[in-house]
């Protein structure tokens, strides 16, 4: 069974998540574009892990997996704390850190 | 240099000398205005004690022998730090005992006149202990058996000097003439300063024994070196050209510190320098030619400023440099002159301490008016002060028999056996003192009563007068030192015997010569002064505007030293402000604007960001690609 297909899937859906963070405003959906890229990563890790026989990769995916849900927990709080005060998910809302 | 008797009998007190005057100071200065009431008799007895404890000790003195003269008392070890050790000791010998007894007499003289001379001064008490601390530290100069203890004295007296020029402050010009006085002495001491370090580094000592045992095997330059920082040290202290400016200006003081301080004691301490350091000047030809020449150049210079000045105490003051020039001279001869350079400095602290009073007692009866050309006819109103005043000016001038006579002569006798140039020289300053003094006795003492108005002459009470007679009969009498050449016989074993004196001139002939020298002079005076006096001072001569200009000696400092010091702190000021703060400043805000315009690239947006830190991840990925590719 050959790799190339499923890396082209784990490309493919990195470019998509890589596109939408830089092009979209709205925080919940750039969110949702950081957690596709990290799944393509996971894709490709579980991918090389095949190919290579041994486990190293699905460990790293699993990690990972862990990482993105701690990220979710303090990611959503921040974007829902600052929907309140600010009444607003646009990323370019919250550009007060700046010159 | 015979080696050292140890100090017993009456010599064990012999630190009471500095200690008596010293403690006395302290009581008064720091008592303040509860010791105003009996301040003045407490300064007086001071000194009267150490005078009479240096009487009994000079007679003890007279009583031992040859070889036990010099006597060394080691009081504490004053620093210890290291491979640096100093002993605070004194040395009482021969030359020291001469010192202590015209320093404490005279001295003691001086402060009993100024109970009366500042009986008017609510500041009379301060006047006392400044002088009590004068003569503590004059006296530790001259007892000090090393250099360092010695420069002790010496900061110690050019304090008490400053202290004492200035003491009416709340005059300008008073409070100038005590600052330059100070300043030029530091010029002279930093010469002081240096020698003692090089004496340190190249002897690993500083006392006299130390020092002499080893010149001998030092190189020439260090010795010669040395002579030259020690004439330095001594031109400042004794008004020497080319550090003469400060004394005439000094007589802004009180006239008894003029008399004790700026004539018989701390404008001599150079020539004891330098016949004290004697082993060092017979090493080198070089510093003690330079020695005749400092004297040489200050005899002449001091003399004619003393002929064109108008102020009483100036006149004193240029004659104070013109003497002390002698003995400098004396002193730069070597053997032949140590003795006679000492003769000179004791019978000149007698006459001119003398005529300095005598000045006081008449400036207390004019008013506290210095201008000649507002005195006159004044002998027959004053006469204890005009008697006493004319023993003075008979010694000074060499009038045969008086003490400057014996002293004068002897100089310009050792002068012309060293160089005929340089007994030119002091034969002719001879003639031009004889002239100037005639002038000041004609101009005060003689001719029509030019008087201001409301001034009413009065003899000087007996405080005053009574010193003046002591002191009058030292001038006329102080010639018996030379009797069997005691003088001589006597510093010979601290200042070397004289080696092969060649008879240059027959003595009779010299003193002839002083003598028509003399007459010259006293005619000329005569002849100008003696029957009219303009009392404002004609334009006069070129050379008499440079005298009265003090031969341009200030203008010569201003030019030389003070307009290029001028010239070199402005431009170290602009340097500051521009070379040194322009590259600090400028450099400063080359960062704030750079990082002003780079800081815009922080736009507050994520997408930004995120663009950025995906364009560094392919960058990253793109150089790990071509790396591994090739």
């Amino acid at each position: 069974m050959s790799a190339t297909p499923f890396l082209t899937l784990s490309a493919l859906l990195f470019t998509i998540g890589a596109f939408g963070v830089l092009v979209r405003r709205n925080a919940i959906v750039v969110f949702m574009c950081v957690e596709l890229m990290l799944n393509a990563t996971n894709l490709a890790f579980v991918t090389f892990s095949r190919v290579n026989g041994n486990l190293d990769g699905q460990i790293a995916a699993f990690f990972v997996m862990v990482v993105a849900a701690a990220e979710v927990v303090v990611g959503l709080a921040i974007i829902t704390s600052i929907f309140r005060t600010r009444r607003s998910a646009s990323v370019d809302d919250a550009s007060l850190l700046k010159y | 240099m015979t080696s050292l008797a140890p100090a017993d009998g009456v010599f064990a007190l012999l630190w009471l000398l500095v200690a008596i005057p010293l403690a006395s100071a302290t009581v008064l200065l720091v008592g303040g205005r509860r010791t105003d009431r009996w301040g003045h008799l407490l300064g007086t007895l001071a000194p009267v004690t150490s005078f009479g404890l240096g009487v009994v000790m000079f007679v003890q003195l007279l009583g031992r022998g040859q070889e036990e003269r010099s006597i060394g008392q080691t009081l504490y070890t004053w620093v210890d730090v290291g491979g640096f050790s100093a002993d605070m000791g004194l040395l009482y010998d021969q030359l020291s005992a001469l010192f202590v007894l015209l320093i404490t007499g005279v001295g003691s003289l001086i402060h009993i006149y100024s109970i009366g001379y500042m009986a008017h001064d609510d500041q009379r008490r301060r006047f006392f202990g400044y002088l009590n601390l004068f003569v503590a530290a004059m006296l530790l100069l001259v007892l000090a058996d090393n250099y360092l203890a010695l420069f002790l004295g010496w900061e110690g007296v050019g304090l008490a000097s400053y202290l004492l020029i200035g003491f009416w402050q709340y005059k300008n010009s008073a409070a100038v003439a005590a600052k330059k006085a100070f300043l030029v002495n530091r010029v002279g001491d930093l010469g002081m300063t240096v020698a003692i370090m090089l004496m340190f580094a190249t002897f690993n000592s500083f006392s006299y024994a130390g020092v002499a045992a080893g010149i001998e095997d030092a190189s020439g330059t260090v010795q010669t070196l040395l002579g030259l920082l020690l004439l330095l040290a001594a031109c400042g202290k004794s008004a020497q050209v080319p550090l003469q400016s400060w004394l005439l200006d000094a007589m802004e003081g009180p006239t008894p510190v003029s008399a004790l301080i700026h004539a018989a004691t701390m404008v001599t301490a150079g020539v004891y320098l330098v016949v004290r350091s004697s082993f060092i000047y017979e090493t080198t030809s070089v510093a003690s030619t330079a020695v005749v020449i400092v004297g040489l150049v200050t005899v002449l210079v001091g003399a004619i400023i003393g002929c064109a000045k108008d102020d009483i105490k100036k006149v004193l003051a240029g004659s104070t440099m013109s003497q002390i020039g002698y003995m400098m001279l004396a002193a730069g001869i070597g053997p032949a002159g140590y003795a006679f350079a000492i003769f000179h400095l004791l019978t000149h602290g007698f006459f001119k301490a003398n005529m300095f009073l005598g000045a006081g007692s008449v400036m207390h009866a004019m008013g506290d008016d210095v201008d000649m050309r507002h005195f006159g006819g004044l002998r027959s109103l004053m006469p204890v002060t005009f008697l006493t005043f004319v023993m003075g000016y008979l010694s000074i001038i060499g009038f045969p028999g008086f003490a400057g006579f014996w002293s004068k002569d002897k100089i310009i006798e050792a002068a012309f056996a060293d160089n005929v140039v340089v007994g030119v020289g002091a034969l002719l300053a001879a003639g031009i003192t004889a002239f100037y003094m005639t002038r000041l006795m004609l101009m005060t003492f003689f001719g029509e009563r030019r008087w201001r108005d409301g001034v009413r002459p009065h003899e000087s009470p007996a405080v005053m007068t009574v010193p003046l007679v002591v002191l009058a009969a030292g001038s006329a009498a102080g010639g018996v030192l030379l009797i069997n050449s005691w003088i001589v016989d006597w510093l010979e074993p601290v200042v070397g015997a004289e080696v092969g004196h060649e008879e240059g001139v027959q003595p009779w002939v010299l003193s002839l010569a002083v003598l028509v020298a003399v007459v010259a002079g006293v005619a000329a005076a005569w002849l100008l002064f003696g029957r009219r006096v303009p009392a404002t001072a004609p334009a006069g001569s070129p050379l008499t505007r440079a005298a009265r200009a003090d031969l341009y000696g200030d203008a010569i400092n201003e030019g030389l030293f003070m307009r290029p010091g001028q010239y070199l702190t402005r431009s170290l000021v602009y340097f500051d402000n521009r070379g040194v703060d322009g590259a600090v400043n400028g450099l400063a805000a080359l960062v704030g604007g750079t990082s002003g315009r780079i800081r815009r690239i922080q736009t507050g947006y994520v997408r930004s960001y995120a663009l950025a830190m995906l364009a560094g991840a392919l960058l990253l990925v793109l150089s790990l690609l071509a790396v591994n590719l090739t």
